[in-house]
């Protein structure tokens, strides 16, 4: 039983990761925007965020550093993308290449850099709780703050008059412009909140989830990220849900092994990418569906006045 | 003979044998390689004949698979190459190559460092054997030492350490000082190497305590701190209070610390990473090998087809930095293995050891050769599961 506590709790702070920056991405596709850079993102931001923590010896400032450093990345693929029309994808793709080499020349001397001692949270009273406690109350407040975050991202989309400017930007950016709202502007502040989102997440990994740097490091939960939005059909609850599926999956690979069951671990390091297709596959097959959650000008540029 | 005339010498005789190459390349490729050979070693004689001027210096290359940085694998190997500097200051010049994957690129890398002059290249990972191989049957005045394989060749030599010694020492403390009795190993990729030092780890740890049981999780990388995170986690969460680990960076034992467990280093001396929850480190200290190996060249001596296995014995394995945590009489214990393995009346693997499906794999007084250790594929009595791939 106490086993099982451990998996879950290892589950939320593995999930936390996952969902932070696809909260992040799925801002930005509500807006239209892809943005294939998450992985990039993440490093810079990883790298911003453990060069702060290991200077300033405080973790939320080495947060801020991280949204600071994801905003300014997304800014630029922002410009690029919403005002000189470069294609979506392969504006992405170049920026994920370009942050894992920046993030990797300017982490040099921070290689073998050490953090102060790592804090212990726990929730006191509920952190004592049978179960429920191990499981649940003892995680960093960043696990908490992806489940608020989650919620305030459902209000505002689906109750409130700037997401549903935002829904509508991504839904018709014509009507949207031709009502007059600053359509590439909100754009632009999408993707920006977006990459905030994205860096928090990468800076966590560098801070909290393994506290040194190290080249290339986010291993591939950018990329994860992104196949979780659209796994989730882009809602935020499950986005959540999501991501601590698919955090479960990484910790249990491990775990099973460690009660001696056999899973080779290459083939649940592609499960997620797998579940991800299947659900493509469904949902493509009911158009529905797409209709009512993908937001309809998705990787499409938007040209005023055309 | 001034500096002057012996650098036009070598100059000449380094033109010579570029000529010499140059027209029997339109001989066809089948002639070139032994013909080439007697040829090429002639700026080398030239250079090592009139010795009181300053002789051109031995340029030595090493590539790493890792950053420098790695504080394990690849920082051992550099602080070696800077022993060798030290040893010898300007009879040599040295250099490096980081982050060399363990593919075709390996291959190049290794034609870029003869290109540039080096005679003597260190290759520090088991990935670079067949490049290695493959550069040097071309280029045979160049001398080739590959780190962890099991391929020589006339110019080609291997070198390795004993890794298990180590991890053996550490089992010892481990055993003596877990509560849970559960150890947790957080395994790389699962070739005998690794596979022997579970094993050499838990032979260690029942050595001072028989209810052990080791629990392994294998990552299959060498280096990805985040997955080596998981994996020390979920090591700690199935019930292990002292992890080891077999892969290269300092994250399993940070992941220990933050869960007030014990851990040790690998490699380097890891004490600083995480100085609460460090319970020693096992160091290999490549310097002995490279020092050796670099005063056989300028002596003349090197010799290719070898395969040197080095151990505490020789100083390439040391337990270091052990804390003070551990209660003196577990040190003595380690001091007293440390002595018994560098003066050769104590042996690691000798029967009677029994296999994890209770079958006996060595019988009673018997002693395991360097060859049977290095097809180690099972399991000893006490680590749990399976070695992968295993039916």
């Amino acid at each position: 039983m106490e086993g099982f506590a451990l998996l879950l709790a290892a589950t939320f702070n593995a999930g936390t990761v996952l969902a932070i920056a696809a909260l992040g991405l799925l801002i930005n596709e509500r807006a239209g925007i892809v943005n294939l850079g998450a992985e990039g993102l993440m490093l810079v931001a990883a790298i911003a965020g453990f060069a702060t923590a290991a200077t300033t010896g405080n973790d939320w400032l080495a947060f801020a550093a991280g949204a600071g450093a994801g905003a300014l990345l997304a800014a630029l693929f922002g410009i690029l993308v919403i005002w000189l029309n470069t294609n979506q994808y392969a504006t992405g793709l170049a920026l994920s290449l370009f942050g894992t080499g920046f993030s990797a020349f300017v982490g040099i001397k921070y290689t073998q850099a050490k953090l102060s001692e790592r804090p212990h949270f726990e929730i006191p009273g509920l952190a004592d709780i049978p179960f429920i406690g191990p499981a649940m109350f003892r995680q960093h407040p960043m696990v908490y703050l992806a489940v608020l975050l989650t919620i305030a991202l459902a209000w505002f989309l689906y109750r409130s008059r700037a997401g549903l400017v935002l829904r509508a930007v991504g839904e018709s950016p014509e009507s949207a412009h031709a009502l007059g709202y600053p359509v590439r502007r909100i754009r632009l502040l999408a993707v920006m909140v977006g990459g905030a989102l994205c860096g928090v997440a990468g800076a966590y990994i560098s801070v909290i989830y393994t506290p040194l740097w190290v080249e290339g490091m986010i291993a591939g939960k950018g990329w994860i990220a992104l196949a979780l939005t659209t796994f989730a059909t882009w809602r935020p609850a499950r986005v959540l849900l999501g991501a601590y599926l698919f955090g479960g999956v990484t910790m249990l690979q491990f775990h099973l092994q460690g009660e001696g069951v056999q899973v080779p671990s290459q083939f649940l390091t592609m499960l997620p990418y797998l579940a991800t297709i299947v659900v493509l596959v469904l949902i493509s097959r009911n158009a529905n569906f797409i209709k009512v959650n993908m937001p309809a000008s998705i990787g499409k540029p938007f040209f005023p006045g055309s | 003979m001034t500096s002057q005339s012996k650098r036009s010498l070598i100059k000449l005789a380094g033109w010579s044998s570029l000529a010499a190459a140059a027209a029997l390349v339109g001989c066809g490729k089948k002639e070139e390689a032994p013909a080439a050979a007697p040829a090429a070693p002639a700026p080398v004689a030239a250079a090592s004949a009139p010795e009181p001027a300053k002789a051109e210096p031995l340029k030595i290359a090493f590539a790493y698979v890792g950053p420098v940085g790695d504080g394990g694998w690849t920082f051992a190997h550099d602080n070696a190459r800077k022993a060798v500097e030290k040893q010898f200051g300007d009879k040599v010049v040295t250099s490096f190559v980081e982050k060399v994957p363990e593919a075709a690129d390996a291959e190049r890398v290794f034609r870029d460092m003869a290109g540039q002059g080096n005679k003597l290249i260190f290759g520090t990972t088991f990935g670079y054997m067949e490049p290695m191989l493959k550069v040097a049957a071309d280029l045979k005045d160049v001398k080739f030492e590959h780190a962890t394989g099991y391929k020589q060749a006339d110019n080609m030599r291997t070198y390795d350490s004993r890794t298990y010694e180590g991890a053996y020492m550490a089992g010892v403390i481990a055993g003596g000082m877990t509560k849970s009795n559960t150890l947790g190993v957080v395994g790389s990729i699962p070739i005998p190497e690794v596979i022997r030092n579970i094993n050499s780890f838990t032979l260690g740890a029942q050595s001072v305590n028989p209810k052990i049981k080791t629990k392994v999780v294998w990552v299959n990388e060498w280096f990805n701190p985040p997955k080596e995170t998981e994996a020390a986690q979920s090591l700690i969460n199935g019930g292990a209070d002292i992890l080891f680990q077999n892969t290269d960076s300092s994250a399993v034992l940070q992941t220990a610390a933050k869960n007030k467990k014990f851990a040790f280093g690998w490699d380097s001396d890891m004490t600083a990473y995480a100085p609460d929850a460090h319970l020693a480190s096992s160091v290999i200290n490549w310097g002995p090998y490279y020092i050796k190996a670099t005063q056989d060249a300028l002596d003349g001596k090197w010799k290719g087809g070898e395969a040197s296995w080095w151990g505490v014995k020789e100083g390439a394995i040391d337990i270091v930095s052990i804390s003070d945590k551990v209660p003196a009489e577990l040190k003595a214990k380690v001091d007293a293995v440390k002595a018994g393995l560098k003066d050769g009346s104590f042996v690691i693997w000798k029967g009677p050891i029994v296999g994890s499906d209770d079958k006996e794999v060595l019988k009673k007084d018997e002693v395991a050769d360097d060859k049977w250790l290095g097809g180690v594929k099972f399991y000893v009595k006490g680590v749990e599961g399976k070695v992968p791939g295993d039916k």
